[in-house]
């Protein structure tokens, strides 16, 4: 295998158990070159534990893995050197100017002075970060702090960085460049590893997993994930149902036989809806029901559709194998 | 390419640049012990004079008047009440108000004049030992001058045994020459293991240390680079004790100041590792101060600072050795007022030495075990 069609990242079968406790249950993904990778899960699903077992900071109680092709249980160390990490809470030191946590960081990587400089100088352009490079960082806003932590995790130049929920706790605006910078890196061939809570981020990453319980439940493209049988069950489709009153639309939907599934978004209801019930028909149904409806069209799962089907299904069965 | 101190450059810049920034804690941390030590410096005395004495005279003759005499001029007893009947005497006890009761019986004089034994009752406070202990010598040595005397009146013969104690090192038993010397020990731990451990507790809080382990530093460059600027500090603070010491409290240093200073970096080597050691168990900096204290008073208890380690119980005298603080107390006063030199006093560096590194090794272990796979 040449280095150019080598994974960024490969796991396989990783297991992490503490005591009694899997946090990690046989997880298994790939990661190429120049994705953005998003690893999605609800709190305590086992993300964290898997960004912190590929960067060699737990050991696997199973499983492989290679960081950059580096394999993490023999060389925890040449992974670090190759990776960024930013942690959710942008771990700056406040009481440092800008420039003094760049510095810190580029010497804690080993750079060579005159190379720390060049670096500085390409990601203060990059970042924007010039005209608070005096600054102290406690003084910066949400925004410019993250950008800051990225800054630190990529001065190294590594090709590949984990960006554990950057953007917790930050307005949208700034949420909206992190991600324009994001783009614009990766198509400098960087590949991110980000985990988020956000569905609209998801839908920007190239490539999603979605873990639930330590176990790995859906991996692909966000198309792929959308396209899943366990989403799309054979003889349905989904609609999206406008009303100038959702909750009373959403109360009729869900007498209406034939709809599935139905939740509010927005303004709007979206419902899974049984192939036996045309449009115009469901249209009368909810006159029936006294609710008004302004339209009715079809529509694609969303992700967020994806995850709740998902976890729905995966709640259902854990508790039928429970007995 | 295997450096285990790794990033100990990096650690050491971003170290000494906090300490700059947060000069407030750092002025305090350096304020705060000389005042403790003008505090002890200058209010205590452990020498016991002028004790609170109500006397009972119910003889009041010349020979009795003397007795009191001999018992003012000792500068053991302060006689500052006079009363007339045996109540008043114990009341003036029990009340707190005097130390020592001294009774002289009525028949005093008579007896002495007629080459009998005279007896007087000398009443005795023990709730406060060193004061009881220091009434009762002083009280029986007049007692057995003044029956010599009696006895050799007729004679011109002198005492038979003449015992002339000379205490070495500290003639004048000045309580700062022997309190000072143990109290830089104290000081020095109290401000380095403090200041080691929030530094190192600090960063947990602020989840900048999961930062630094996903960077290729090593535990050991970590904890080096922490702990270098701190050794600074400490030894800064040193030379201002031993400054204070010597020029405000006229304390004379009679061995080689150079070899104090070399002895005491292990020392401070030892309290800077042990509040390494201490963050890496501590998650807030309340905690860390809770831990730190546990590690404050052993050092003042059972160091020998203030209470001698041979008269301990075996097992405490046993737990001293474990105690940094009893070498450099050692050390201190072996320097200080004894004027011990390298040969004296190798192998008490040489256990700081040891003990820094152990704790230090345990630290760094600790860290890669509990604080990365947390």
């Amino acid at each position: 295998m040449t280095p150019s069609d080598q994974p960024a990242i490969s796991a396989s079968h990783l297991v992490r158990r503490f005591g009694n406790f899997t946090a990690v249950n046989d997880v298994s993904f790939r990661v190429e070159k120049g994705e953005i990778f998003g690893f999605l899960g609800p709190n305590g699903s086992g993300k964290t534990t898997v960004i912190k077992t590929l960067t060699g900071l737990l050991p696997l109680s199973g499983g492989d893995a290679t960081v950059q092709g580096i394999d993490v249980r023999t060389d925890p160390e040449g992974v670090r050197q190759n990776i960024g990490y930013m942690s959710q809470n942008f771990s700056l030191y406040s009481d440092l100017t800008v420039f003094e946590n760049l510095t810190f960081y580029g010497r804690i990587y080993g750079l060579s002075p005159e190379r720390l400089r060049e670096r500085m100088d390409a990601i203060v352009q990059l970042n924007g970060l010039g005209p608070y490079l005096h600054r102290l960082s406690a003084q910066l806003s949400g925004g410019w702090k993250q950008r800051l932590a990225l800054g630190c995790a990529m001065l190294h130049e590594p090709s590949l960085i984990f960006l554990d929920e950057p953007t917790a706790g930050i307005d949208p605006v700034a949420r909206r460049q992190l991600w324009d910078l994001l783009f614009e890196l990766s198509a400098h061939g960087i590949t991110f590893f980000v985990t988020t809570h956000y569905m609209d981020e998801a839908e920007r990453c190239s490539h999603v997993a979605y873990i639930y319980f330590g176990k790995v439940i859906a991996d692909g493209t966000p198309d792929d994930l959308r396209q899943l049988p366990d989403v799309n069950p054979d003889k349905t489709y989904r609609v999206e149902i406008s009303a100038p009153h959702v909750t009373q639309a959403l109360r009729a939907a869900r007498t209406i036989p034939g709809i599935r599934s139905a939740t509010i978004f927005g303004q709007s209801v979206h419902a899974l809806i049984d192939d036996s019930l045309n449009l115009d028909h469901l249209r009368s149904q909810f006159l029936n029901h006294d609710v008004t409806v302004a339209e009715i069209r079809p529509l694609a799962p969303s992700l967020e559709d994806v995850f709740v089907e998902l976890t729905y299904k995966h709640q259902a069965a854990q508790e039928a194998s429970r007995g | 390419m295997d450096n285990p101190f790794r990033g100990f450059s990096a650690v050491f810049y971003k170290e000494t640049l906090h300490v700059r920034r947060d000069f407030a804690t750092l002025f305090f941390s350096l304020i705060i012990p000389i005042l403790q030590m003008l505090l002890l410096g200058y209010g205590i005395d452990t020498n016991i004079r002028q004790i609170n004495t109500v006397v009972y005279n119910a003889d009041g003759r010349r020979e009795s008047r003397e007795l009191l005499d001999r018992l003012r001029n000792s500068d053991t007893f302060h006689l500052m009440r006079f009363v007339n009947n045996d109540k008043d005497l114990n009341d003036a006890i029990i009340s707190g108000k005097c130390r020592v009761g001294i009774k002289i019986p009525v028949d005093y004089s008579d007896k002495l004049l007629h080459q009998m034994s005279a007896q007087v009752l000398v009443l005795i406070d023990g709730s406060d030992s060193s004061v009881a202990g220091q009434a009762i010598n002083v009280t029986t040595a007049i007692g057995l001058d003044e029956s010599l005397r009696r006895v050799l009146a007729t004679t011109d013969t002198s005492f038979a045994v003449d015992m002339r104690p000379k205490i070495l090192f500290n003639p004048d038993s000045r309580s700062p020459n022997f309190f000072l010397p143990g109290l830089t020990a104290v000081l020095l731990l109290n401000v380095t293991t403090f200041l080691t451990a929030f530094s190192i507790v600090r960063e947990k809080e602020r989840g900048t240390l999961e930062q630094l382990f996903v960077t290729p530093v090593r535990p050991m460059g970590l904890l080096l680079g922490k702990l270098l600027p701190y050794l600074g500090i400490g030894f800064f603070e040193l030379s201002m004790i031993l400054f204070a010491m010597r020029f405000l409290f006229l304390v004379p240093i009679h061995g080689s100041v150079l070899l104090l200073a070399c002895l005491s970096l292990p020392y401070i080597f030892v309290s800077l590792s042990l509040g390494i050691l201490i963050s890496s168990k501590a998650t807030s900096q309340a905690h860390a101060m809770q831990l730190a204290f546990l590690t404050i008073l052993p050092s003042i208890f059972f160091s020998g600072y203030i209470f001698p380690r041979e008269t301990m119980p075996k097992f405490f005298f046993f737990l001293s050795y474990f105690v940094p603080a009893t070498y450099f107390i050692n050390i201190t006063r072996g320097i200080i007022l004894r004027g011990a030199s390298w040969a004296h006093l190798w192998s008490d560096g040489l256990v700081l030495c040891l003990m820094g590194t152990l704790l230090l090794v345990i630290a760094a272990r600790r860290f890669h075990n509990k604080v990365i796979m947390a």
